[in-house]
Order: structure tokens, then C-alpha cells, then sequence
């Protein structure tokens, strides 16, 4: 105790040395401070992920969980748009016939360093290669690890349309298709088109666990997957070089809570800053609540009543035209939707380009109704059947009630509905095959493009499939398959929009709904952009102090 | 007691083929074809559709998907999940310790609370402390765990701020789940805080599923107490003069506590299998959430495979009881 204090006595503390001290205290202060107060954004999502591959699963919980967070692709779209913008792809140029895309790839891109894997390389061609192979080829050793299906991969018409890829250089990449498709650009932008490293897929490959490669993700992207305990909690980190600029947040939490209540109930405690898919009984409240910021957007679907348009009773036009009048949408967006729909009179929702808002729908009109059925024939009404699906989706939250409104509608014209519904895979099934007379279904988007709604659900080669109306149309189906071969979106709009009105004049369905998608969050989280694709993107949103 | 033993060994053989022929059954009688829900509203080409069953392995006759289960079954291999690909023992694994831990948890809840609660109901039979007991413990017994949960989260999460919302630990620690069991492995990483965390998410779920099996506890101890103490060795302690917690405590309820014990090992199997509404209302990864959901899916390993584990487990558990009963009472072995 002595010698220190003499130490203290004798040596000489000048104010320089004072303030020498001071600086470096405070800035290691400040240094531990922002070390402790690392911005972990709380994400309370609705369900687990399937995997972490994109390609293999469907389901929109899961691209929350991988290709949005971990993975880039060739292109992207606009946060919070439907804009197709480069990606890993710095530039493209397309052959003026169409069929050849050239890629030039982004310079200096980092895949993560993680527990797991370190990379020696930055990514170039052969991860775009490695990505697509995998999916096409059926030698690829990867094609079959983890069931290999690659549902959208095949259901977008990958498999038939891509004829070969070529490597020119590690920075360039050459698709050459079969023919030409306008949409290609944006269904490169999809999740199942994510990059993948092709050098932690060898290593997982040399290593014997290739099934661990779709259980622990390394992409590209803005965060780095740290790890998952199933059903409980996924963790990301930032990443640090991301090639787009680090993201604002440091660290990112998915706390899976599948119960809507007690989302809001941990929203209201300040135990997560976003949820998704709030319920629509509670959205009055979260409106009055101060520390909650509620914002909503039309959502990117359509919700339709189909007719089959093979049952006799529903070939005649003026029937379907007739049926359409005879509904009252509104009532339906009141009461099925609380709040949470618009009326839809375009089988696209007005979220993607080339929405003619032109086209008028048909005004709810019982005596005109009644009128134009005494036309074709049906002057005491008759007898049909309406499905109601047995499931809640976006597009329509109770199919059973929306169901019971129509038919009490349609009494009113002398049309007496029935009203049936079978398990929902047995209901997909059975509508494909056009067992129903007329059917309450609806679609989501997947990559903004017209051509997702208009030629899936409508065109010709989807009859026996996804077009439930079964209607082949012959002036209809010209337009939207001219479309998809023209490149030129100026041309390709003024085609759709010819199409919708083609559309709403032979009236294949009822067009009803668009619902309007909600996300609360806290007011701390800032800059947060709802995607019309329903996806909760959280590379650029920041939280306040 | 060989005889016993193998007689007893001999009866679980039938009791599990007859889960795996009843699960596999039921879960194949479920309208709805897996496939089909995987594809959506896009639907799928008939072609993609017989290649897709045929790489899940649905394209046999079910007797023969049948046989071929229940020989990888006999192998360790329960299959893989259709959702996630993953193998359902391995998925399992991760999943019970939370439901264990949970289950543990709830059951100490029950019997600190219960036998306690019934015991002095027993005793003051009449009372309004009894009346009190008895009617508490029907309204526990009746209520629903959905409504009982949100509440008790309402109360205390939301309004008072005490507890967490849901969930098994704060989003803020980062904890390697080495064994499973949140309150293990918080103790043993070097967060401060973790362990309170972990302990403080545990005490609404513990409540909610514990309040059964309390009113159950409570209710089987006053009965058997009741019982007891009419007995007359009861009266003949009370007549050697000793103290009446003595009475109580050494001579009522040690005997009193036999049937008690045998409802909380059959309390314990209904808390492993019937967790599903309280793991769902506090977002805890356990098996009863994952089953439901595959059930959902048409995930027929999941389905098959959980259900075949929890009811092993089970009759594992019976097993035991019928093993120790045996033990002690030479007259069930004889009899059994």
C-alpha cells in the first residue's frame, strides 16, 4: 500500500497525461458500448422453414427464411416494387430474337464465411452454373440430395424452356433458351433461381453430408445464416462485405410463434419489432396503439369465382356475364374481408404493370341479371354447385361464408347453388379435373410479371391444370401468347390490356377480391418496405434508439 | 419373477405392431394426398404427379408400403419427413427435450401445488378452504388451455410486464442447444442472464399445462385421504396420543400417496402426448406441435413415426410401473 502510494506521489501526472487516460477510457467505453448494444432486429414469423434451399420448397415461410435473407440472384426486384434491377448480374444483353441472354456476372462478391465453411474463392460462373444444374440436370450429383423437386423450377417451364448455359468467362454466362419468353428476366429474380456456392457443395460433396448443404445455407446475400433450432428461433448476422453495402441492422432473429395472438401479444410486449399475417379482428386495436406502426398494401393476388365453362349451363357468356351482375361484391369485401380486401375487376391485381383500369366491371344489377339469364335460355334460373375451398388464404380468409353469400345472391335470379367442399389437397385435385360446375379459388403472384396471372390461370395449356375455367379461348389465348414472345414491355402492356378486356367480356370468372396485406411492426423499426410478393425483406430497414 | 418378466415382454410385441398398423391406417384413411398440397393452387401435371409418388414412395399398395415400413422400422429407420427431408428420428431428438423439459416442469408445478392443496382439503373436510379447493380445481380441470393461456399472457406478459410472452429464451442470447433442455444449456454457456431468461419463459407454459393435471392431483389426494383417514390404524395413532400432524403426515398419507403416484405416471404420459395446445400457444418447438402440423401436411413419416416413438415411450413407462408393482407386491405377479 505504501509503495503505491509513493508511486502515486512520486510520479509526475501531468494534465496531459490526464486527458491521455480520459480519451482512451471513454473511447473504449464507446467501443463497448456499441459492441453491447448490438441492433438484433426481431423478426416473430409465423412457421418454420422447410429447408434452406430455395429450389426444393414452395412455401412462402421458407424464402423468408432463405432466399430473402442468405441468397442473391442473377436479377432482383426493386425492394418493395415489382422492378426487375441487377443482381449478382451486373448487365444482360438479350439477342434480338429473343432466345439468347448474356450475363455479365458482378466482380469481387464474397460468398459468407461461416462455422461451417470458409471460402477460398469469390463467386463467379460456376456458382450460376452449380445453381441451375443442379435443378435441370438429372446427372447433376446434387439433383436428387434432399427428394429433389424442384416444384417451381419445372412448374415455371424452366426444364423445357433453358437449352443449354454457357460459361464465356468466369464473369460472363450465357442462357440459350428454345424460344423466347419476355417473363425469363423476372423469373430469374424468383427464389427457386438463387445462387448457390459451388464450392461448399463440393466440399459438402467430398465430405459425404451433401444433405447438410440445404440445411445450412451459404449465399451471397445481406445476411449471414448462423444457425436454426428447428420450430424454435433461426439467427442471422449482418454481412459484413455484403457487395450492396453492410445492412443497417447488426444482428437478425426469427422467433417462430405460429399463433396470431400471441404474435401481437409479443409485439405489444416489445418482444419482436415485426409479425406477419396479423389477425383481421385485431387490426382496430393495432391501429390505436401508439407504439405500433400498422402499414398495409394491396397484396399480389386475385381472389376469383370460376365457371366451369364445359357444364352446360355455364358455355352460354350471358350466363356468366348474368351470374357476375348478380353478385353484390361489395357486401362480400365487408363482410369476408373486414376491411382487409378491395373489389377486384381484373383476373392481375393493379400492383402489376399493364392493370387496365379502363375495363368496367359489372355493376350488381338483379333485374338486369334476370334479363340477360331469360336471354340464354334460363328464364327459371337452375340448378348448379359453388366449392368452397376449406382453407383460409390471403385471397380469400373464409371461403365457406363467401360461398353462402353468393348463393343467396344468385337465389335471387333463380340460380339455387349448392355448396360443397372436400379436404383442400382433394379439392385441388378434384377442380383440376374439372369435377366442379363453378369454384371459389384464387392465385399469388410469384415473380410480377402479367403473364404469372393472365397465362396460368387463363390460357389454354393450363386447362386440365391451373385454369380452373377450363375456357380456351381462342382471341384471348393470341394475345397473351404474343405477349410472352414479344420483349418490347410497351407492346407487351398494350397486349395484356387487350386481353383483360377480352377477358371481362366472355367473364370465365367472377373476378372478386384483392386483399390488402398488413404489417405492424414497432415504431422504432424505420425504413421497412412492404414486398407486394409477401415477403419480409430486412436488408435496408433500421431500428431507432 | 422370470416368468413374469417374460410374460409381460411378450404383451408388448402385439401392442406395437398393433400402433404401427392403427397409425399407418388412420394416418393413410385421412382424405387428402400429399402430394396434391405440396403442389397448391398451381397444380401438377399427371406425369410430375406419378414421378413425385413414386419418389415419396406411394406408389406401392398401401399392404406393401405396410411391410416396407414396418421392416425399416425394425431397422432404426423411420423414414424421412416429405416437408423437410430430414430423418424423423433426428427431428425427434431435437424437438423432445423441449417437450420433456416442458412436461417436467409442469408436473413439479402440479404436485408442489396439488397434493399439498388436497391433503389439507382432506383434513378439513367441509371447510371453505376445502369447498374452495374442489371448486378451483374443477374450473382448472375444465377450462380451456387456448383461452386459459392467452389470458394468463395477457395478464402477466402483456399488462404487468413480468414474464415473457412465448418462446424458450430471449432473442438476444445466443445459445448453442447442445442438449436440448434450454435450462442445461443456458447454465452452461457464459451468458449472464440466459439462465433466468430460460427459467422465466418456463413459468407460464409450466402453469398452463400443469393446471390438469393439478386439479387431477388435488382432487385424487383429498379422495384418498378421505379414505384413509376413516381407516383404524388411523384412529389407533390418533389414540396413542400422537400429535395430529404426525397422524397426518406419517400415517395418512404415506398410505393415502399410493393410488396418487399411480395417476401422476399416468398424468406424465398424457403431459408428453398432449402438450399440442400449449406448445402452440407459446411457441415451443416441441413433438405434440410437430405431429399436428404433419398431420396438416399428409406428412406420413412424421405422422407415423412420432406418434410410434411417443407411444413406445409410453408403454415403456407402463412396462416399468407393472415391473416395480411386482416388486413390491408379489401378489400382482402372481395374479398379472
Amino acid at each position: 500500500m505504501m509503495k503505491w502510494r509513493n508511486c502515486i506521489k512520486t510520479s509526475s501526472i501531468t494534465p496531459l497525461s490526464i486527458t491521455v487516460i480520459l480519451t482512451i477510457l471513454t473511447a473504449s467505453l464507446i467501443i463497448f458500448n456499441t459492441a453491447v448494444q448490438a441492433k438484433t432486429f426481431v423478426y416473430c414469423s409465423e412457421g418454420s422453414p422447410e429447408g434452406f434451399t430455395p429450389a426444393l420448397y414452395t412455401a412462402g415461410t421458407t424464402f423468408d427464411a432463405s432466399s430473402v435473407q442468405v441468397f442473391d440472384r442473377l436479377t432482383s426486384f426493386e425492394r418493395g416494387t415489382t422492378k426487375i434491377v441487377p443482381g449478382l448480374a451486373e448487365s444482360w444483353e438479350v439477342s434480338p430474337d429473343g432466345t439468347v441472354y448474356t450475363f455479365h456476372l458482378r466482380k469481387n462478391v464474397d460468398f459468407h464465411t461461416t462455422t461451417f465453411f470458409t471460402p477460398t474463392r469469390k463467386f463467379n460462373a460456376d456458382d450460376v452454373i452449380f445453381s441451375f444444374d443442379r435443378q435441370r440436370d438429372p446427372k447433376h450429383p446434387y439433383n436428387k440430395i434432399s427428394g429433389g423437386n424442384y416444384e417451381y423450377f419445372v412448374s415455371m417451364g424452366m426444364v423445357e424452356l433453358i437449352k443449354s448455359i454457357e460459361k464465356k468467362d468466369d464473369y460472363t454466362v450465357v442462357f440459350n433458351l428454345t424460344k423466347p419468353e419476355a417473363p425469363f428476366l423476372a423469373n430469374l429474380a424468383m427464389d427457386f433461381a438463387s445462387i448457390h456456392s459451388a464450392e461448399y457443395a463440393d466440399k459438402m460433396l467430398k465430405a459425404k453430408t451433401p444433405d447438410e448443404f440445404d440445411q445450412k445455407p451459404v449465399g451471397t446475400g445481406p445476411f449471414v445464416f448462423v444457425s436454426y433450432q428447428k420450430d424454435s428461433t433461426i439467427r442471422y448476422q449482418a454481412n459484413e462485405t455484403y457487395w450492396a453495402g453492410r445492412a443497417k441492422i447488426d444482428k437478425l432473429v426469427f422467433t417462430i410463434t405460429p399463433d396470431a395472438s400471441v404474435r401481437y401479444a409479443k409485439l405489444k410486449a416489445g418482444e419482436c419489432h415485426l409479425i406477419p399475417y396479423p389477425n383481421p379482428a385485431d387490426l382496430e386495436q393495432m391501429k390505436k396503439d401508439k407504439n405500433i406502426n400498422l402499414m398495409q398494401k394491396e397484396g399480389l393476388n386475385v381472389g376469383y369465382l370460376a365457371f366451369n365453362v364445359k357444364v352446360k349451363e355455364f358455355q352460354d357468356a350471358k350466363v356468366r356475364q348474368a351470374l357476375n351482375m348478380a353478385i353484390n361484391k361489395q357486401a362480400i369485401i365487408d363482410a369476408v374481408f373486414q376491411g382487409a380486401g378491395k373489389v377486384a375487376k381484373n383476373p392481375l391485381p393493379p400492383t402489376i404493370w399493364s392493370y387496365n383500369d379502363a375495363v368496367k366491371d359489372y355493376e350488381y344489377n338483379v333485374e338486369a341479371a334476370k334479363k340477360l339469364l331469360a336471354e340464354a335460355g334460363f328464364a327459371n334460373g337452375f340448378e348448379t354447385d359453388l366449392w368452397a375451398m376449406p382453407v383460409q388464404r390471403p385471397y380469400n380468409p373464409n371461403a365457406r361464408r363467401m360461398a353462402e353469400m353468393i348463393q343467396e345472391d344468385w337465389s335471387k335470379v333463380g340460380v339455387k347453388a349448392k355448396i360443397v367442399s372436400y379436404e383442400w389437397g382433394e379439392y385441388l385435385k378434384r377442380s383440376m379435373a374439372g369435377e366442379h360446375k363453378s369454384l371459389l379459388l384464387g392465385w399469388t403472384g410469384d415473380n410480377g410479371d402479367p403473364d404469372n396471372f393472365l397465362s396460368v390461370l387463363l390460357g389454354c395449356d393450363a386447362v386440365g391444370s391451373s385454369n380452373r375455367s377450363q375456357w380456351c379461348y381462342k382471341p384471348f389465348d393470341d394475345l397473351i401468347k404474343k405477349a410472352k414472345l414479344t420483349a418490347d414491355p410497351a407492346e407487351r402492356t398494350k397486349l395484356y390490356q387487350e386481353a383483360q378486356v377480352v377477358f371481362k367480356e366472355q367473364a370465365p370468372w367472377v373476378t372478386i377480391a384483392h386483399s390488402v396485406v398488413f404489417e405492424p411492426m414497432n415504431t422504432k423499426v424505420v425504413d421497412f418496405k412492404i414486398d407486394p410478393f409477401g415477403k419480409h425483406i430486412f436488408y435496408g430497414v433500421d431500428l431507432k434508439e | 419373477m422370470i416368468q413374469f418378466l417374460a410374460k409381460r415382454f411378450m404383451q408388448i410385441f402385439p401392442a406395437f405392431i398393433g400402433i404401427t398398423l392403427l397409425t399407418f391406417s388412420l394416418v393413410h384413411l385421412i382424405p387428402g394426398d400429399p402430394v396434391e398440397l405440396l403442389a397448391g393452387e398451381r397444380g401438377i401435371d399427371p406425369e410430375r404427379h406419378a414421378e413425385m409418388r413414386i419418389s415419396l414412395g406411394l406408389d406401392k399398395p398401401l399392404p406393401i408400403q405396410y411391410l416396407q415400413y414396418i421392416t425399416n422400422v425394425f431397422k432404426g429407420d423411420l423414414g424421412k419427413s416429405f416437408v423437410t427431408k430430414k430423418p424423423v428420428l433426428k427431428e425427434f431428438m431435437t424437438l423432445f427435450p423441449a417437450t420433456l423439459e416442458l412436461s417436467l416442469c409442469a408436473m413439479i408445478f402440479a404436485i408442489m401445488f396439488g397434493l399439498p392443496a388436497g391433503v389439507i382439503a382432506g383434513v378439513k373436510r367441509g371447510t371453505f378452504f376445502d369447498h374452495s379447493v374442489m371448486a378451483v380445481s374443477l374450473t382448472g380441470y375444465s377450462m380451456p388451455i387456448f383461452w386459459w393461456g392467452l389470458l394468463l399472457i395477457l395478464f402477466f406478459s402483456v399488462h404487468l410486464g413480468w414474464t415473457p410472452v412465448s418462446g424458450r429464451l430471449s432473442a438476444l442470447f445466443w445459445i448453442d442447444a447442445d442438449t436440448g433442455f434450454m435450462l442445461i444449456d443456458s447454465l452452461r454457456s457464459d451468458e449472464a442472464g440466459a439462465f433466468k431468461s430460460a427459467l422465466s419463459h418456463l413459468v407460464l407454459p409450466s402453469i398452463v399445462l400443469g393446471t390438469i393435471p393439478l386439479a387431477v392431483i388435488a382432487r385424487m389426494t383429498r379422495s384418498s385421504m378421505l379414505e384413509v383417514l376413516k381407516e383404524d390404524y388411523v384412529r389407533t395413532a390418533k389414540a396413542k396420543g400422537l400429535s395430529p400432524a404426525r397422524v397426518i403426515m406419517v400415517h395418512a398419507l404415506r398410505n393415502a400417496l399410493i393410488p396418487v403416484i399411480t395417476v401422476i405416471g399416468l398424468q406424465i404420459g398424457v403431459l408428453l402426448a398432449g402438450a399440442i395446445l400449449t406448445e402452440t400457444i407459446f411457441a415451443w418447438p416441441g413433438v405434440g406441435k410437430w405431429i399436428v402440423e404433419s398431420i396438416n401436411r399428409r406428412d406420413y413419416p412424421v405422422v407415423q413415426g412420432g406418434i410410434l416413438i411417443i407411444s413406445s415411450l409410453i408403454i415403456f413407462v407402463n412396462l416399468l410401473v407393472d415391473i416395480l408393482y411386482g416388486i413390491i407386491n408379489p401378489r400382482i405377479r402372481h395374479t398379472g
